[in-house]
């Protein structure tokens, strides 16, 4: 989508990749994040399962995941189905957006349900205070990056809600030591 | 911009995002990952989806809001409130909306 206002004014083919590039970095989080739970897949459900990977397939299958709720063979299955509805979803919405986007109207301030999506899918993440510290120092930190270019804030406030989830980790293990 | 240099840029953009989406899933399997960078990846679900809400909720067309007007901000933790107390991503959802729409109607009517 950041491609769009670049095409329309004419940069280099080089200089839009390179803006696409920036914007999903946060995409490399997701792989990082999946990769241990798909590490003994073959090539073929690697590339697959990789080409399918969107913000609501990775938020709605690593909490599960990561919770050991589900096990192998069951997790590429489980997360296939996930990933393939909401891609099918996504290519059905693009094309009805294109067809009928002048006419469908924004009265019912609809797109709020994408927030609430992940607020749903984002409070299950908050396990523990650990955990919670990530989520309160990643959330602080995108109240003031969020205005960066790029979607560079998000990947910063990504970044910095680690780093505060592993400062308070080793803060509570030296507590109780 | 010709057809040609459309469908290069398409290809392209389209070449990288999948690159990145199989960057670790690829690479894990043929490497370990130090012991370092899988503590760290346990924070990553709830830092990176809280860095994904958080500006959809603080920032009305573009700008930062927090202000008791910001009726998103508050139908938010409204939502959040509910998703804690049920796990359930449709009450989460109605709730939500439901918060939205009584904001938006109250703020209306002062």
């Amino acid at each position: 989508m950041a491609a769009v206002p670049l095409l329309s004014a004419g940069a280099s083919v080089a200089i839009v990749v390179l803006a696409v590039l920036i914007v999903n970095l946060r995409l490399t989080l997701y792989s990082a994040s999946l990769a241990p739970h798909f590490k003994r897949l073959p090539v073929g459900w690697k590339g697959l399962l990789s080409y399918l990977l969107t913000d609501q397939a990775y938020a709605a299958t690593i909490t599960r995941f990561d919770a050991g709720e589900t096990e192998e063979p069951d997790k590429r299955w489980y997360y296939l189905g996930v990933a393939l509805a909401i891609w099918v979803a996504f290519q059905a919405a693009t094309l009805a957006g294109v067809f009928l986007g002048a006419w469908a109207s924004g009265g019912w301030s609809l797109d709020f349900v994408l927030p609430l999506i992940f607020i749903a899918l984002a409070i299950p993440a908050i396990k523990d205070r650990t955990t919670g510290a990530a989520a309160l120092t990643a959330g602080m930190t995108a109240v003031f990056a969020a205005a960066l270019p790029l979607n560079l804030g998000l990947i910063a406030a990504a970044l910095v809600g680690v780093f505060g989830g592993l400062v308070a980790e080793s803060v509570i293990e030296k507590v109780q030591r | 911009m010709s057809p040609l240099t459309l469908w290069l840029t398409i290809a392209g953009a389209g070449a990288v995002t999948f690159a990145l989406r199989l960057s670790f899933i690829a690479l894990l399997g043929r490497i370990e990952i130090p012991p370092f960078l899988g503590r760290a990846l346990r924070f990553v679900p709830a830092a990176v989806l809280t860095a994904v809400v958080i500006p959809l909720l603080f920032y009305e067309n573009g700008a930062l809001d927090v202000w008791l007007g910001n009726e998103r901000l508050l139908a938010g933790l409204a939502a959040a409130l509910i998703a804690w107390r049920t796990r359930s991503v449709l009450f989460t959802i109605g709730g939500g909306m439901a918060a939205l729409w009584t904001l938006q109607a109250i703020g209306l009517s002062l």
